[in-house]
């Protein structure tokens, strides 16, 4: 075995991924847009270092003889989000040039990598499977998801700055007048929770497959599976109100605020209830 | 013409959609709350009002309840009626002939952009309507008095989408409502080298015969290098009148379909060495003290433990405490005789204590509780092992059987539903149109474009058109 191995190279990214955040934050802090100059940059080395990390992390398990992609448990389902939302933030950034953006996005990738590098409820080995998640359809359950958060998560970041910007949406100068109009922010969250919905909804639908495939039923309402579909219900509220009239703006951001925290919950609250299924319980 | 029915006009309310999505969401945490589908006594704990409530709204069952049934319902008939409603309104924006279009329309609009050109029009015409054409295609030149019209459109198909959608939602409701009608989830347990045809039906206690036999030939596990089990594989054979008409190995996630039945790995156990072949030898008595062995789902380790009757035991890895209440000679799963079990709570270290029913003769039983540790009994008095040498164990497979007729509808409402979104959320309905107007010795040219979503990407190709226009 080299000495590089997939483990340093993610607790390597964690740190850039913080490094990338404080940056942003601090740009916003103290009105300094110059350093989001290098935290782009930083954050692109984030999201490649990452990219080597997951690879590296399969690598190692085929080396091992249990060959498997790295999406089965809780600590590859974490890194792979903080990877999409980075990607994703990189996307945005590129596209909408608007680095403040930064500041309310990065810090969430930043805090998933965080979570499952440092927390002790969470192994990072490398597992076998055990045999309910030998499925395709499995990965491309985790994939979609994890898709579908991410674009999630940014939303969130971005109905936090309307909902901010929307306190004085007139501001020109200051912090507030770096944040984007509110006009992009609404156009951006909404662009960004249709994406989340597309793959939610591709999340559910290949969970459910993958449920018919291993236990004969699509769907039980175990408490995970419902969450899943509440935070769905959620988005579909979200995509329906906006055709309402009043409901534009304000309400939409709340909205996408508590559709991520079903989003979160989902995650990570379901293993509190009763009844359990906790992550790839067979 | 349309008399108002007020309860037409309730249900093509979009108002009423949020209202019900927000209510699906919101009492669907009802269930990841209150644990569902227990037995009575469980809910005592919630309280004589707690009883009632969960009594009178079905709690206990919340998602098949008649009240959460009736908002599904009440979505349906918002969605169909909603649909209906948008089809008359603006089903001819779909399927009208294009010739309908309005140049003022047009013209009108504040995005439009203008320009005057002196050459004459069918010049114009030649060399406009390629760039037109450029990005639509099917463009056409519509002719009039003083005014020519070149009018390109595409991706009207694409207001279809939402219409997909809905409909996916519905497929996926009646397919559902197929299969809890037409269909069954029941399991069938079935030692190595044994026939049947029974299913034992899930929560009711009902069997139900098919009409062929299920035989398994043999049942294995195979195990990873640090004991984690790899893969549980069960080789069965159909039979029908006593002829095998199909052999299957199935595994978890590759199960056997076969005339509308699935057959699926779902557990398995061991059987102790008295049934093997000797059912004659006497049943384990009662005893005081007990071996358990503990796995834990999640290391895959196993821990073996003595434990006297009615005295708490610790189990390893933090997994709670066990505590034997009692020894049962005679015990029944879903009217399927077990034999003598022992009785027991399983206290984890968060959440509910849970009752436990360890049969004796199947150690492998307690495995197709969700939880995290499964727990056997060694049987008290073993079979020596002079008296069956070498006797390989032998196994039982649990098998999980269904039908459900609706999964052909329900699959078939994911695939429009993800088709939908995308067509909704990405594709849009485009339509570009340059008047230009015969005016004294010139021509004034306008260039507009709509569409109905992703509107700042139209505003580009709008741009781009008339910078093009512009050069020539
Ligand atoms: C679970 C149920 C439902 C789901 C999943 C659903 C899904 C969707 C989706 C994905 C869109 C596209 C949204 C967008 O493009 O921003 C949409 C639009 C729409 N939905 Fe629903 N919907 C549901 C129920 C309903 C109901 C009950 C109604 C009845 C009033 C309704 C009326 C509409 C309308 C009017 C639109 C806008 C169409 C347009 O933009 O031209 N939806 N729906």
């Amino acid at each position: 075995m080299s000495s590089l191995n997939s483990s340093l190279l993610l607790s390597v990214s964690t740190f850039v991924f913080g490094l990338a955040a404080l940056l942003y934050i601090s740009a916003l802090i103290f009105k300094k847009i110059s350093l989001t100059q290098p935290a782009r940059w930083i954050m692109v080395g984030a999201v490649l270092t990452t990219t080597a990390g997951v690879i590296l992390r399969w690598v190692e398990s085929y080396e091992m003889g249990i060959g498997h992609a790295p999406l089965s448990n809780l600590y590859e389902s974490l890194v792979f989000f903080a990877w999409t939302a980075g990607v994703i933030y990189v996307g945005v950034e590129y596209k909408y040039k608007n680095p403040i953006i930064g500041a309310f996005a990065t810090p969430i990738a930043f805090l998933a990598m965080a979570y499952a590098s440092l927390s002790p409820n969470i192994s990072d080995r490398i597992q076998p499977l055990v045999p309910a998640l030998k499925s395709n359809w499995l990965i491309a359950h985790v994939v979609t998801c994890f898709l579908g958060y991410a674009a999630f998560a940014i939303a969130f970041g971005l109905s936090l700055m309307f909902l901010i910007r929307s306190t004085n949406p007139e501001k020109q100068d200051g912090i507030l007048g770096h944040i984007p109009e509110l006009d992009t922010l609404d156009e951006l969250t909404h662009r960004m929770v249709l994406f989340g919905f597309l793959f939610l909804t591709a999340g559910i639908i290949t969970g459910a497959i993958w449920a018919n495939s291993a236990w004969g039923t699509y769907w039980s309402w175990d408490p995970k599976e419902t969450w899943s579909l509440i935070t769905w219900f959620i988005y579909a509220t979200l995509l329906h109100a906006r055709l309402m009239r009043g409901w534009q703006g304000k309400k939409i951001a709340w909205l996408s605020i508590v559709g991520f925290a079903a989003v979160l919950f989902t995650y990570f609250g379901v293993n509190l209830l009763p009844g359990l299924h906790s992550y790839g319980k067979a | 013409m349309k008399t108002v029915n007020p309860l037409w006009n309730f249900f093509i309310s979009i108002k009423l959609t949020v209202v019900l999505l927000l209510s699906l969401a919101m009492t669907s945490i009802i269930g990841t709350v209150l644990p569902q589908n227990k037995n009575p006594q469980f809910y005592e704990g919630y309280g004589p009002i707690g009883v009632r409530l969960i009594e009178h709204l079905n709690l206990f069952d919340m998602y098949h309840a008649w009240w959460f049934q009736g908002l599904l319902l009440l979505l349906m008939i918002n969605i169909v009626v909603c649909s209906i409603n948008r089809l008359q309104k603006t089903g001819s924006l779909i399927w009208g002939p294009a010739s309908d279009i309005r140049p003022d329309r047009f013209v009108g609009r504040k995005d439009a952009r203008t320009l005057d050109d002196a050459r004459d029009t069918e010049a114009l015409i030649k060399s406009y309507e390629p760039l037109v054409r450029r990005w639509f295609p099917g463009c056409q030149v519509l002719r009039t008095e003083n005014q020519v019209v070149i009018y390109g459109e595409k991706g009207r198909w694409s207001r279809l989408g939402v219409y997909i959608v809905h409909l996916s939602v519905i497929l996926l409701l009646v397919g559902g409502l197929v299969g809890s009608f037409f269909g069954f989830e029941g399991f069938v347990t079935l030692p190595e080298g044994e026939t049947t045809d029974t299913v034992h039906i899930h929560g009711t206690g009902q069997t139900l015969s098919l009409d062929f036999q299920i035989r398994c030939d043999r049942f294995s596990i195979s195990r990873y290098e640090n004991g984690m089990v790899k893969e549980y594989r069960s080789s069965l054979t159909l039979l029908e009148n006593g002829a095998p008409v199909l052999q299957k190995d199935i595994i978890v996630n590759d199960p056997l379909r076969y005339r509308g039945i699935n057959i699926f790995q779902s557990s398995y156990g061991k059987l102790a060495p008295q049934q093997q072949d000797s059912p004659a030898l006497p049943e384990p008595g009662p005893d005081t003290e007990y071996h358990l062995h503990f796995l834990s789902k999640e290391s895959g380790m196993t821990y073996t433990r003595h434990a006297k009757v009615g005295v708490e035991v610790d189990i390893p890895e933090g997994l709670g405490k066990f505590l034997i209440v009692s020894y049962e000679p005679q015990t029944d799963f879903h009217g399927r005789p077990l034999g003598p079990a022992l009785k027991g709570i399983l206290t984890p270290m968060e959440g509910e204590p849970v009752d436990v029913v360890l049969p004796i003769r199947f150690p492998g039983f307690d495995r197709m509780r969700s939880g995290d540790v499964a727990i056997a009994v060694i049987p008290p008095r073993p079979s020596p092992p002079a008296a069956l040498p070498d006797e390989e164990t032998r196994y039982y497979t649990g098998l999980q059987v269904t039908r459900d007729p609706g999964v052909g509808l329900v699959y078939a409402g994911f695939a429009l539903m993800i088709i939908g979104c995308f067509v909704s959320f990405y594709l849009s309905h485009q339509q570009v149109c340059v008047v230009i107007d015969d005016q004294q010795g010139r021509r004034r040219v306008t260039l507009s474009g709509i569409a109905n979503r992703n509107k700042i990407s139209m505003q580009h190709r709008i741009e781009k058109i008339f910078g093009a226009m512009t050069k020539v």
